[in-house]
């Protein structure tokens, strides 16, 4: 099978290239680009003037819900919301029910994922044995299954030796750790960002230093380990400064942000909005300006969706006992590319963040155009734009503290291998 | 943001659910309505017709004997039916979700639901779903808000000190956890109240609670000198010995209110506490009962101040 | 609107009416706004023992469910039992004897009085209630629509105005 794009406007963030090209991508890779794509012949052909083609969108944080919690969405409904998205790799995270921590979930997920064949999956294994913090997994034998990388996701290890003797492990053989940093005593109780608006509100506060207090934490266990940590879902501006200071002096660490909170902060908690109840919080405007500053420099190497779907009744609930979580797959380009014109960043470094920056933390030959990569495509009109409503959202969950925004970016096909996996007039 | 949900078209009182984005007319509204049942409450007939053939439901999803009582006898002296539910002990404990308890209600023809909830914003999440002329008044919801208390509170200090714009008053204690306090804090700022103290050790402050119009004073002395009126906090049983204080004893000798500590204040001082009280604990005894004292004052305005609220929202259209 | 009779007259005369029939237990009560300005007056002129009683009747409005609570209620006070009391209710203008149905309702929360009569400055007719005033100052064709109201200048001066509705 091979398809050919012509007429594109062809970016390819990895190297800036940002201009009308044609594509050609056969036997699921990319085969030729430009005037050798132009005259290649091609099984099909897609003509896709005005519209941007680029690499698929890399989502590191997606919950698929399976197994275990089919009730808020299953793996077919999340997999088309990411291919509608233009998503055509995501990672989930390991908090599923049982916990990704034997090699046997992973295969199950895997086959599934392949069986219904939309956007790859790279599944992130447990770091411990049902993410209790006391046994390690088999990291090696979950690896050799497909696990990408080991996470406690958002339950944060307690013992620090723990944590400790975690990284001396997986840095053996080489393996990434990724943690979102929180600590979990200081962390404990809180649902929003600790400060004006949880003063207000009269909500159990989360403090921005149990988000730094866990970097540093963090980052002295790396410097003593030299193991591979990649931070997940920074909230605080200081967090983002430790990172840039960690960079700086060579540590191996990279790290995300979720794009909710690129564009919230704890004000548009308004009169108890549960759908802005996010783990971690959304923090302070300045918070906010820091991780979208990060974000521009490069500090934070890339965004994700931390995509989260909730049931209704989950959402319907006071603030502090509604669920924490948002849907995203969807949202994620569409905001990455609201940031991008509201901070007034180049089209290619806007979609880096979310292709090849991601790609490179995966380990993974995606994310760029060039030849011999993956054929992983999306097409998308980025002066076209959307409103959010919740019959649009193919997830399954409809929580987002979006649902009401037009937001640009408007995905006609997307990708993956070489095939069309979904397409909209 | 969406519009402030407590107030419908005409910018009239259509749920009450927080002080705070309380237009100023509103809360003086409030004051001036509440002081004409005062009268009624005076008289031998105590009783007026205006909620005849409503049901005001009280929805106690945490239990308060006495906030409910006032509330009941506010509704019964407004004609209205009561319907009492200690929710704490029913259907949440069989998994019902609080919107089903509201929609089960709504079926028997609910006018008022009176909703007390330990989660902070719930009284918000119920006035989201509820039917257009159905009404909320939220009577304490986690920490965040308990606006009739700050109205009866607000309605005690008018009475004794006339002018809002000349006070200073100090609020003592647990801040951190009082939804009294959050309340009384928006509607002395609302009213232009110069000087709004809030005193206590740093472990019972919210962070950034001088974003809402207040000075915080650790030394109590320091921060008594001068107050037209202080307001005691209740110190929660659970919150005397722990992280967040050592003992009930180091609590009452740099914070509780004494006679020697009043004494700082100036001669005519109010002193107010939301009740029930700790006698040792935050109040000496010989405060709570003394010239000084308004304390049961407030809870006789306070049935007032609640036929107020629940006849000028259940006369609103959504 | 030149062809309204003179209220401070009305006053006067409706003070010679009444003053016949006053006995040694008469009370006077008057309903807030304009009807307490009259009563403010007769009171006087009539030289009764007792305080003038006033009355808000907003609590007890026959409207509330269509309207909601009246804006701006006063504290009634009633500064005199009313038991076995002959009480002349007061009001400015008489229509459709909802506020006068109102008062009495709000009266016998207070008490047994053992008479009730009415005194109004102008009649317009219209009543919805089998209710008349005993003493009337005036009787005027309004049109249905207008709003026939007391007014109290700067100088404490009342009159008579129409209002034409929306």
């Amino acid at each position: 099978m091979s398809l050919r794009i012509i007429n594109a406007r062809l970016i390819d963030p990895a190297s800036g290239r940002d201009a009308a090209g044609d594509i050609l991508i056969d036997k699921g890779r990319i085969a030729a680009l430009d005037a050798e794509a132009r005259a290649a012949r091609a099984e099909r052909s897609l003509d896709a003037g005005g519209l941007v083609v680029a690499p698929g969108v890399i989502d590191l944080a997606a919950r698929l819900r399976e197994p275990g919690e089919e009730y808020k969405a299953t793996l077919e409904s999340e997999m088309e919301a990411a291919v509608a998205g233009g998503v055509t790799s995501l990672a989930c995270p390991p908090d599923t029910d049982p916990p990704l921590d034997e090699p046997g979930l992973i295969d199950m997920l895997r086959r599934r994922a392949r069986a219904f064949a939309r956007a790859r999956l790279y599944p992130v294994g447990a770091l411990t044995v049902k993410l209790q913090g006391e046994t390690l997994t088999e990291m090696a034998e979950l690896a050799e299954s497909g696990c990408v990388a080991f996470s406690q996701a958002n339950v944060p290890l307690q013992d620090t030796q723990m944590l400790w003797r975690a990284l001396q492990y997986a840095v053996s053989f080489g393996f990434p750790v990724w943690l979102r940093p929180a600590e979990p005593w200081l962390s404990r109780g809180g649902v929003a960002h600790d400060g004006e608006v949880a003063t207000r509100l009269g909500l159990p506060g989360v403090p921005s230093f149990a988000e730094t207090i866990a970097i540093c934490t963090i980052l002295e266990i790396v410097r003593a380990t030299g193991a591979r940590v990649h931070l997940c879902r920074l909230s605080t501006e200081g967090a983002v400064a430790m990172v840039r200071a960690a960079k700086r002096e060579g540590l191996p660490v990279t790290c995300d942000v979720s794009a909710h909170h690129l564009h919230l902060c704890d004000v548009d908690l308004g009169y108890f909005d549960s759908q802005c109840r996010l783990d971690p919080p959304l923090r302070a405007q300045r918070d906010r300006d820091a991780l979208s500053a990060g974000v521009s420099d490069g500090t934070i190497d890339c965004v994700c969706s931390d995509h989260t779907p909730v049931d209704e009744d989950a959402k319907h609930q006071p603030f502090a006992e509604a669920a924490p979580g948002a849907t995203g797959l969807e949202l994620l380009l569409p905001l990455m590319l609201r940031w991008g014109s509201l901070n007034k960043r180049p089209l290619a470094q806007t979609l880096a963040r979310i292709t090849c920056d991601p790609a490179r933390i995966l380990g993974v030959r995606s994310g760029r155009l060039e030849l011999g990569a993956p054929g992983d495509l999306v097409v998308f009109d980025p002066d076209a734009s959307d409103r959010i409503v919740p019959e649009s959202l193919k997830s399954q969950g409809k929580n987002t503290p979006f649902l009401g925004y037009e937001l640009p970016g408007r995905v006609r096909a997307t990708i993956v291998a070489g095939k069309v996996v979904y397409e909209r007039e | 943001m969406d519009r402030n949900p407590q107030l419908n078209k005409n910018g009239e009182l259509q749920h009450l659910l927080s002080i705070e984005g309380l237009p100023r007319e509103v809360i003086e509204r409030v004051l001036a309505t509440a002081d004409s049942f005062v009268g009624v409450t005076e008289r031998e007939v105590k009783k007026v017709p205006l909620l005849r053939g409503k049901s005001v439901f009280n929805l106690f999803f945490e239990p308060s004997t006495r906030t409910r009582t006032t509330f009941e006898i506010a509704a019964k002296r407004l004609s209205a039916d009561v319907i009492n539910l200690n929710i704490a002990a029913s259907s949440q404990s069989k998994g019902e979700s609080l919107l089903d308890t509201i929609a089960n209600l709504s079926a028997m023809q609910a006018d008022i639901y009176v909703v007390r909830h330990a989660s902070s914003g719930a009284p918000f999440l119920i006035a989201r779903h509820v039917k257009p002329h159905e009404h909320v008044i939220n009577a304490g919801d986690g920490r965040h808000a308990h606006p009739t208390q700050g109205l009866l509170d607000l309605y005690t200090l008018r009475h004794y000190k006339k002018d809002f714009t000349q006070l200073t008053v100090a609020i003592v204690g647990d801040v951190l956890h009082s939804r009294v306090a959050r309340s009384l804090i928006h509607g002395l700022t609302t009213l232009g109240t110069p000087e709004v103290r809030v005193i206590g050790p740093q472990t019972l402050m919210p962070s950034g609670v001088e974003a809402l119009g207040v000075h915080v004073y650790r030394d109590m002395r320091e921060g008594l000198k001068g107050c037209d009126a202080v307001v005691m906090l209740r110190l929660q049983n659970e919150r005397m010995r722990g992280a967040l204080l050592p003992s009930a004893q180091e609590f009452f000798k740099h914070f509780g209110l004494t006679a020697d500590k009043l004494a700082l204040a100036k001669p005519d001082v109010i002193v107010m506490h939301p009740g029930p009280m700790n006698r040792g604990v935050e109040i000496d005894s010989s405060v709570a009962d003394g010239p000084h004292s308004v304390i049961l004052p407030q809870v006789t305005f306070g049935i007032a101040v609640r036929m107020a609220v629940m006849s000028m929202v259940g006369g609103a259209s959504a | 609107m030149n062809t309204l009779p003179d209220a401070e007259k009305l006053c006067v005369q409706l003070a010679d009416m009444i003053r016949p029939q006053l006995t040694q237990n008469t009370a006077m009560i008057g309903l807030y706004t304009g009807g307490v300005w009259l009563a403010e007056r007769l009171h006087p002129l009539l030289g009764l023992a007792e305080p003038l009683g006033t009355l808000d009747i907003a609590f007890y409005r026959d409207d509330y469910h269509q309207q909601g609570l009246a804006r701006d209620p006063k504290r009634s006070n009633i500064p005199f039992s009313i038991e076995g009391r002959d009480l002349l209710l007061v009001d400015d203008v008489l229509y459709t004897g909802r506020t006068v149905r109102a008062a009495m309702n709000e009266l016998f929360d207070y008490g047994r009085p053992a008479r009730i009569s009415l005194a109004v400055l102008a009649d317009r007719g219209g009543r919805q209630l089998p209710i008349c005033a005993q003493y009337c100052g005036a009787r005027l064709e309004v049109p249905a629509g207008a709003r026939l109201r007391l007014r109290r200048g700067e100088d404490g001066r009342l009159s008579l105005q129409l209002e034409h509705g929306s």
